[in-house]
């Protein structure tokens, strides 16, 4: 009868399949958020309940996944403040679904009685029947429901089995039935509670999950585990610098033959300059990168689905522990080789705020694929491609060496941050080995495209909006070239007088001792939207065809008319790929930082030391290789 | 009947010890946890309470951390937390009762 809708809340530790069932309810239509003053991911959706008379409008909140309502961080103590109506802008739920796992139902249970002896009306689903089956063991629900004093429902969630009687009994919460005796209020006791339900309701025991067991024994294995973690790792950036090329390569001829038609239809003129060397030039060197993207999305979604992701997290937790960090933040950062974006976002799996945040502030050290265009072309223009050893070559020894210099600068710097910016009393780590399970092919590929899906919408917003202002710079205001200029100098004349020109020209006395002109200062501007913005800025700039053996051309032979010396030296090249390892050139990744902190301030501090960082590196770069390499050395 | 030296610990059954100091394949009773800090009390919220059975599944590669399946799931500590649980050795087969 009142106006404010129906709000109901779902509670459950981490892995009790909460998030399945909330999908299940919504629709997967959610609007998610962060909860006020703490970095925890607030989401909400609409209550799905089907067309049946009686069903009213509500509102599922997602309440993040907690072991305890004893809470002992700010972060975990948001579950508690939503239940109890302390948030503003947060009403406290009407009633609440307990999720807990048919197999670790005995810890389960901790929560459970802590949930219900709070009074509000709750009901309790129990997921992962068919797993509990699978091990042989047996549940009765119905003793559950008496022995707990709240409904129960039995549901097994990716196949939605049991949904439709939770969807009854949520449209009814009036008629929920109460524990007769809530359970007790001090932890030792309600121990004692949880132990004599199971006692009433387990009535087999689940066996080991003799699969899980086995495969267990050699993927942690010593030796076999190590082997396989080191497969992994290779299997990986196989997939970056290999598996995507050939897709890679049919993108990039069909980007140039859309050029080349779009040319075509609107003849010579500033129409088709604009929409070949502005849209799509802009957009296509961006689009590019898709097939990496939905690889390396697919394999990591995968992992974590089978549930390799935490073995993972657990053979590298110890090394990751010198640095103050923990497993989980490995994995973070792994998917950070992809894109900073979700390996930002992956950073919600790691319980402890400081080693979140430490992480959120060391992803983009991370060598990006949006990296990789850029290193390409530096290093296949200026790097001879000589084979050092059997198949091994020199270029690609260089690319390995700004990987590895990305990695280890985020190591480092975390664990200086881990020491300096947020000690304190850590929380302990704790992390469940999920049982090895099949993937949902259904979900794992709405994963993946969700991800291409927000990649590609970046390319059509962002990188299109820069793409086209930068054309524009680069165009107007448009100065006549003398006369006796012959074509290719008249255009680098109209060039650098127009405003991108001279915007490059005035930065030339901040960037000129890191050794770069104001060709390259453009370049560096326009990729503070996104790294690989820079290659079509070059491509721009240096008014060469799509092709990307014309532009290595145009930079290897590029000359400065007043000294005479070549613009792109071997200092130059150096100073510049060690300025990309750095500098954090992504606006995704800013908003992603704001978002995920809810604040402005840890953006804006990742951007300054990293700006700090990848400036004195670069001026160091600049003077040592000059010094080291002969005198007017040029590549 | 073989008898394995264990290097890691001289925790024979039936003594008490820290949690941190059983080895993979041996089980052990909880007698108390050290909730003098938060991090002691999150170990009772994962099922660390008195008089539950546990056994030492397996370490990592590098030796730490260590998984333990109690309560029916496995979950994973390192040593420096696991040293805050006090357990009674039992022996091998007990806890398969």
């Amino acid at each position: 009868m009142t106006a404010a809708p129906f709000r109901l809340g779902l509670i459950g530790s981490p892995n009790s399949g909460k998030t399945t069932l909330f999908n299940a309810l919504t629709g997967l239509r959610s609007r998610v958020g962060n909860y006020p003053g703490v970095t925890v991911e607030r989401r909400e959706g609409r209550l799905q309940l089907g067309g049946g008379p009686g069903n009213r409008g509500g509102v599922v909140i997602d309440l993040p996944g907690t072991y305890s309502l004893d809470p002992i961080s700010a972060d975990e103590a948001v579950v508690l403040d939503v239940l109890e109506g302390r948030i503003d802008d947060v009403p406290p739920p009407d009633a609440l679904v307990v999720v807990a796992d048919a197999c670790s139902l005995e810890r389960s249970l901790l929560l459970v009685g802590d949930v219900l002896r709070r009074g509000l009306p709750a009901c309790l689903v129990i997921t992962m029947m068919d797993e509990l089956r699978a091990r042989g063991g047996e549940l009765d629900l119905a003793r559950l429901e008496a022995a707990v004093g709240v409904p129960v429902v039995g549901v097994i969630g990716h196949r939605g089995l049991g949904l439709e009687r939770l969807r009854e009994l949520i449209g009814a919460p009036e008629d929920w039935s109460r524990p007769p005796i809530p359970p007790p209020a001090d932890r030792l006791e309600r121990a004692g509670w949880a132990d004599s339900v199971v006692s009433h309701v387990v009535t087999t025991r689940a066996g080991h999950n003799d699969v899980t067991e086995a495969i267990d024994r050699v993927v942690l294995h010593p030796v076999a585990g190590t082997v396989l973690f080191a497969a992994v790792m290779v299997t990986f950036f196989q997939l970056i610098f290999a598996w995507a090329t050939p897709a890679m390569d049919f993108i990039d001829g069909a980007v140039t033959s859309l050029a080349t038609a779009a040319r075509g239809a609107t003849g010579p003129g500033l129409l088709g300059d604009f929409l070949t060397e502005g849209v799509i030039a802009g957009v296509g060197a961006v689009v590019i990168f898709l097939p990496q993207i939905v690889l390396l999305f697919g394999l990591l979604s995968l992992l974590e689905d089978v549930g390799y992701m935490a073995r993972a997290a657990f053979v590298v937790d110890r090394a990751m522990g010198r640095i103050g960090l923990e497993g989980r933040a490995f994995v973070a950062l792994l998917s950070s080789y992809a894109c900073a974006v979700p390996g930002i976002m992956a950073t919600r799996t790691i319980p402890s705020p400081r080693d979140r945040l430490v992480t959120i502030l060391v992803a983009p050290l991370m060598t990006c694929s949006a990296r990789l265009p850029v290193y390409a072309l530096l290093v296949g223009a200026f790097v001879p491609a000589e084979t050092v050893w059997g198949p091994i070559g020199l270029q690609g020894l260089v690319l390995l060496g700004l990987y590895v210099l990305g990695a280890l600068a985020a190591l480092t710097v975390a664990a200086v941050l881990a020491r300096t910016l947020l000690p304190g009393e850590g929380l302990p780590f704790t992390m469940e080995l999920p049982s090895y399970r099949w993937p949902t092919p259904s979900l794992w590929a709405s994963q993946v495209w969700s991800s291409a899906k927000a990649f590609l919408a970046r390319a059509g917003s962002i990188i299109l909006l820069v793409s086209i202002a930068l054309w524009f710079l680069l165009t107007f205001p448009r100065v006549e070239p003398p006369a006796e200029l012959d074509e290719a100098s008249a255009a680098s004349y109209a060039l650098e007088h127009s405003a991108a020109g001279q915007l490059g020209h005035a930065l030339e006395p901040a960037i000129a001792p890191l050794g770069f002109d104001w060709k390259i200062g453009v370049g560096l501007v326009a990729s503070l939207a996104a790294r690989e913005v820079i290659v079509a800025t070059l491509a721009q700039i240096y008014a060469a065809a799509d092709e990307e053996s014309s532009l290595r051309d145009a930079v290897r032979n590029d000359v400065d008319p007043n000294t005479g010396e070549k613009v792109f030296g071997l200092p130059t090249v150096a100073s510049l790929l060690v300025f990309f390892v750095f500098a954090l050139q992504c606006m995704s990744t800013l908003a992603i930082m704001r978002r995920e902190t809810n604040s402005w301030r840890w953006p804006a501090f990742a951007f300054s030391y990293l700006l700090v960082l990848a400036y004195g590196a670069s001026f160091v770069t600049y003077r040592l290789v000059a010094w080291l390499s002969p005198v007017g050395g040029a590549a | 009947m073989k008898t394995k030296f264990n290097f890691t610990t001289g925790a024979q059954p039936g003594e008490d010890c820290a949690l941190s100091d059983l080895a993979p394949g041996q089980s052990g009773q909880v007698l108390e946890v050290d909730t003098s800090v938060a991090a002691g009390r999150r170990l009772l919220d994962l099922g660390f309470l008195p008089s539950t059975t546990l056994h030492v599944l397996r370490r990592a590669p590098l030796r730490d951390p260590v998984v333990y399946e109690l309560r029916g799931y496995r979950v994973c500590l390192r040593r420096a937390d696991a040293a805050r649980v006090r357990v009674r050795v039992q022996l091998a087969d007990e806890d398969d009762a």
